[in-house]
């Protein structure tokens, strides 16, 4: 019998498509799956849920949403990795960058 | 190249799909392969939560790490939480948030609060590292393995994985 572990984090669809037994998740930007920084009332309360659900659990893939939220405004959410008509060279002007750097193609 | 709309709603973040798009508009021809289970195992807790010996795990680096060097499976004492990690190298959104305040992705001082109020057994002497990879053969064969050898000598009776 292997080790009962949860995943704590703010990728859903990442995590549902690797699948996990445990899967505690916060919709909040990537970096703080534990809670925002500075907030130990909510960081303690991420835990405690994580803990929570690690002994209630009864089938692989469990997944439970906290319902904590990154603020009033939903702004982040459209930013990450943001591809637009504006930054298209920008983007890769970066790619040709990095790949001249490894020395290797792109591929 | 088609663009996703500009979001107003609550919905998760589709990180797949928007790390495919971005990865091609840097000219990366190749997509990101995700790592992806048809079974997915389940343990059990053998005891109650109360009485369980738990290990910490994250995906961030030790200070020591410079980007470049190779990773490796690496430890840390709970006893003396890190003040700080390295999380230069890894997917976090660099724009809205920061990782100064390790609690956020470490909960090293939470989860020993949840010890103190008889809420949780205890937290293990050692918190782990377990490198974020490109390569899953790495990881699968060679990481998870040390990190497994290191969860056995420390008697945990289960895992908190938590990656940034």
């Amino acid at each position: 019998m292997g080790l009962p572990t949860i995943v704590v984090g703010s990728a859903l669809d990442i995590v549902e498509y690797c699948g996990v037994p445990r899967f505690l998740f916060t919709d909040i930007p990537l970096g703080n799956p534990c809670g925002k920084p500075e907030d130990r009332t909510m960081q303690r309360a991420i835990v405690r849920r994580a803990l929570a659900l690690l002994g209630s659990a009864d089938e692989p893939r469990s997944t439970q949403t906290t319902p904590f939220v990154w603020g009033d405004h939903q702004s982040w959410r459209s930013s990450y990795a943001q591809v637009t008509e504006d930054n298209l060279d920008a983007l890769r002007a970066l790619g040709e960058a990095r790949r001249a750097r490894r020395g290797r193609p792109s591929s | 190249m088609t663009f996703e709309p500009a979001e107003s709603s609550s919905l998760p973040v589709p990180y797949m799909a928007r790390t495919r798009a971005y990865y091609r508009a840097l000219g990366y021809e190749r997509d990101y392969v995700w790592a992806t289970h048809a079974g997915v195992p389940f343990s059990p807790l053998s005891k109650s939560v109360s009485k369980l010996k738990l290990a910490l795990v994250t995906t961030a680096n030790p200070l020591s790490w410079e980007e470049g060097q190779p990773k490796s499976v690496w430890s840390g004492t709970t006893s003396q939480p890190p003040v700080a990690l390295n999380t230069d190298d890894l997917a976090w959104d660099k724009d809205n948030t920061h990782t100064n305040d390790v609690e956020t992705f470490l909960p090293i001082r939470a989860l020993q609060g949840l010890v103190a109020a008889g809420e949780l057994g205890s937290l293990s002497e050692r918190y782990y590292g377990l490198p974020s990879e490109y390569s899953q053969h790495k990881t699968l064969n060679q990481d998870v393995p040390a990190l497994q050898s290191l969860l056995v000598e420390d008697a945990v009776d289960a895992v908190m994985l938590v990656p940034l």
